[in-house]
């Protein structure tokens, strides 16, 4: 167990270092999310009524599409000098890799929410009309959900061409009960009008089957050359 | 076994006639829906073929995970693209008989999503199939047939939280349906399982000589390069 979190801490490091001094993957996210904010705002112009019952659909349209750029850059670095074949013949645990770029994913991601939902807010005039803490919670098992599958499909569609195009293809028919979850537990709260207690249970039941999914499958993944 | 695939072809077009048949003409008339009732015969048909194809796919893809075996891979391609057809008529003649019955083509109704999430994650995985580059395709689309097999449960519970418009099922939900009713839609099932199982045949013949061709080209090509040397 320590071996696991060793190298998962190593490689979380490491991954972390290298987006702090170059910030590839949060500033095209950033610049990419800002963009989904403005096109949609302008389009709508919605009234705050408005705004409270559509912003949950928007919110996370905008941070699903930002997630993919950084999703598909997950392995691009590994990829360029062999670091990955290096990976699958070094004794470590391949789950640990897993891990490490999930949660780096999932911290880019995160960042990226933080500094994006203050937009939102001041474009779509929102102000939450039911408990507005459990976006939090919201946000972070929603979070998990797309990093989860998101980084494990990365891997999957190195191996094909035109991977950019792939991820997505794959990860979206997949994600649509968390994005349903997500997107009906933002808008309950945002509009007082309906318990998000079911919602978020659903999000809990599917970041608990698929991160297992993935952590049985990550090995069988990676050795597939 | 050469001979039985045309004993099964006359098979199959009998069926398919008599099936049709009965659905158009002996099957009695619904009393308030009236005529467009007689899509049911072809909506459930292709539904559970579907469905039954969908199964098979995912028992091939875990058989492939655990065995490797060179046999699961090929039954997984082709009961993924059979079933996706006959998913695909699910969806279409569903609005069809929709439209005048409820007045609405399309709603967000637990049976409806799940079908039609279904039906998007298996274009996701022959997409995959398509573009996948490396050896391991059939290891990489077993994987996601898991992962699609495991997002259906969550895609119904999420939606059953709604309340649910679709009928409901005429076997074991309770509902009852006329005997005559009963007789031509398990006719028209048969009809259908056969040709399913006609198609896939073939296809599965095909994959199979596709990849002997593939075989002996890359065999060929190796033999030239020592020659070349």
């Amino acid at each position: 167990m320590s071996l696991i979190s060793n190298i998962t801490a190593a490689t979380l490091a490491k991954d972390i270092r290298l987006e702090w001094r170059s910030k590839d993957a949060i500033n095209s996210m950033l610049f990419f999310g800002l963009l989904v904010v403005v096109v949609f705002s302008f389009s709508f112009d919605p009234i705050a009524e408005e705004s409270r019952r559509i912003a949950g659909g928007l919110v996370w349209v905008a941070f699903l599409f930002a997630a993919v750029v950084a999703l598909n850059q997950t392995w691009a670095r590994e990829v360029r000098n062999q670091v990955l074949d290096a990976y699958r013949v070094s004794p470590a645990p391949a789950n640990s890799l897993f891990l490490a770029k999930a949660l780096g994913n999932f911290l880019f991601v995160i960042v990226l929410e933080a500094l994006m939902t203050p937009l939102f807010i001041v474009f779509y005039k929102l102000r939450a009309l039911g408990p507005a803490w459990m976006l939090i919670p919201i946000a972070v098992l929603g979070t998990w959900a797309l990093v989860v599958n998101g980084s494990f499909f990365a891997a999957m569609s190195l191996r094909t061409r035109a991977r950019e195009i792939m991820l997505p293809l794959l990860l979206f028919p997949i994600s649509l009960p968390a994005i349903l979850a997500m997107v009906r537990a933002t808008t309950a709260i945002l509009t007082a009008d309906e318990p998000a207690k079911f919602w978020i249970v659903l999000l809990v039941a599917y970041d608990v089957v698929f991160t297992t999914a993935c952590l049985l499958l990550f090995e069988t993944v990676l050795q597939a050359e | 076994m050469k001979r039985a695939f045309p004993i099964l072809g006359v098979l199959t077009a009998v069926l398919l006639s008599y099936g049709l048949y009965e659905a158009l003409v002996a099957a009695p008339t619904e009393q308030t829906m009236g005529d467009v009732q007689r899509i049911f015969y072809y909506h459930v048909s292709s539904a559970w073929t579907a469905f039954l194809l969908f199964t098979i796919n995912f028992v091939a893809s875990v058989i492939y995970l655990i065995r490797r075996s060179p046999v699961a891979d090929p039954v997984a391609v082709v009961t993924a693209e059979v079933g996706l057809v006959f998913c695909t008529v699910v969806l279409v003649t569903g609005p069809i008989w929709a439209r005048p019955v409820w007045g609405i083509w399309w709603t967000w109704d637990v049976r409806l999503t799940s079908t039609l999430v279904l039906w998007l994650i298996y274009v996701s995985y022959l997409m995959l199939r398509r573009f996948s580059t490396s050896g391991q395709t059939p290891l990489l689309a077993a994987v996601l047939a898991v992962f699609g097999a495991l997002d259906v449960p969550l895609v119904y519970f999420s939606i059953w939280f709604f309340r649910t418009q679709h009928p409901q099922p005429v076997i074991g939900g309770g509902g009852s349906i006329d005997s005559r009713m009963m007789h031509a839609l398990l006719i028209n099932w048969l009809a259908f399982l056969c040709f399913a199982f006609l198609v896939c045949w073939s296809r599965y013949r095909l994959e199979m000589l596709r990849r002997e061709v593939e075989e002996i080209q890359s065999q060929k090509s190796m033999f030239e390069a020592r020659g070349a040397r």
